[in-house]
């Protein structure tokens, strides 16, 4: 038999209160980390069309849209939506975000 | 009492098993993974192996922690498949083992074929020898798709009961199919990449507590050995009932890997 999610017992004040200054530093470095960007010397591949910063810029865009599972969104933005094993593993790591990515593109949508 | 039913103790000093003792640890599962360097030879997977079902166990025994492991050849090494095949044929003889509980973390990496191919040939192995598998699921942007395609290879084998499989690693983006799928499901508690304490106790909120559990994952990478009891704290300091924050850290590792009749959290310490 399954159970019901435990609800949060805070309520939005209390949230607030508690995690506000852990998330205003967390902008504060993520607007910091795009002014260092910006500062940098270009190079050849122009750094500010990097997909990475594509899908980012994407993903703030999307915190402030109004609707609900942000992390959900977030993450899915930055998903492969391929469908097929690829041929052979080009590297082991990952860059953590689909390269792909192109802005204004739909994120849910999957291609084969 | 807690229960860290992933981390890599192979990779973390003696001081680690004591910190986890002392902050509530009683027993640990061990998945066979990708050490930082490829192993150039099936003996070295064979030395790995002796050191997971042997060497760790003792050590992990002095602070009075049950240690367990999983085995495989991880899907980072698996991009040759005939040298994969090689470590599986070695499995076998270590299943014999009283610690080890199945075969792990086995998976896909970079979704690529060759991964696929041998992700197959250990559910095979798992099957062949009435084994339970611990699934390891890609990172960041494969990861969703990853998931998925082990879902399927799963379903398609069609002899593994989901309930003897727990898919790791899950997030927002896949916990929900994976639970709805029928598996178990874990959380990985890292501090950059996977999931923080924070998300994971937002997921419990969100997903429920059922088949779904928190591990540390503690490696050679950015990762906190202590993530578990980390996450006990944040659920108690959110209010959260010690039932709930119990059936998380304890309750559900401890009902699904006693489907394997091995696991155990009665060591005493032997220092």
């Amino acid at each position: 038999m399954s159970t019901s999610p435990p609800p949060l017992p805070l309520n939005r004040h209390a949230v607030v209160d508690r995690y506000f200054l852990e998330h205003r530093a967390k902008v504060l470095d993520l607007a910091a980390f795009l002014d260092r960007v910006d500062r940098a010397k270009p190079d050849a591949a122009d750094s500010n069309r990097d997909f990475r910063l594509d899908s980012l810029r994407g993903a703030i865009a999307l915190l402030l849209d109004g609707e609900p599972e942000r992390a959900k969104r977030v993450l899915d933005l930055m998903s492969d939506p391929s469908t097929e094993p690829i041929a052979a593993a080009p590297m082991k790591g990952a860059t953590g975000a689909w390269e792909g990515f192109k802005p204004h593109s739909t994120p849910e949508k999957e291609t084969g | 009492m807690y229960i860290d039913p992933h981390v890599h103790m192979v990779s973390r000093t003696t001081d680690d098993y004591q910190r986890m003792a002392l902050a509530g640890c009683v027993a640990i599962t061990e998945p066979a993974f990708w050490a930082g360097y490829d192993r150039s030879s099936p003996q070295g997977f064979h030395d790995y192996f002796s050191v997971l079902t042997d060497t760790e166990p003792k050590r992990a025994a002095q602070y009075g922690i049950a240690h367990h492991t999983w085995l495989c050849i991880n899907p980072k090494e698996a991009e040759d498949p005939v040298f994969a095949r090689e470590v599986l044929e070695i499995i076998p003889e270590f299943l014999k083992c009283e610690s080890v509980l199945g075969i792990g973390e086995i998976g896909l990496n970079k979704n690529s074929r060759n991964e696929l191919e041998i992700l197959e040939a250990h559910l095979q192995l798992a099957a062949d020898h009435d084994q339970m598998v611990l699934v390891h699921t890609p990172h960041l942007e494969d990861k969703r798709k990853g998931t998925r395609l082990i879902m399927d290879a799963i379903k398609n084998h069609g002899v593994l009961d989901p309930n003897r499989v727990l898919i790791d690693h899950v997030e927002e983006h896949t916990v929900r199919e994976v639970l709805d799928r029928g598996y178990w499901a874990g959380m990985t508690l890292y501090p950059d990449t996977k999931c923080t304490p924070q998300r994971a106790a937002d997921i419990f909120e969100m997903h429920g507590t059922d088949r779904l559990w928190i591990n540390s994952a503690g490696d050679w990478g950015p990762s906190d050995p202590l993530a578990v009891p980390k996450c006990r704290d944040e659920m108690r300091r959110r209010g959260h009932l010690e039932a709930t924050i119990r059936k998380v850290s304890f309750d559900n590792p401890l009902e699904f890997l006693s489907q394997t009749g091995r696991f155990r959290i009665d060591v005493q310490p032997t220092r």
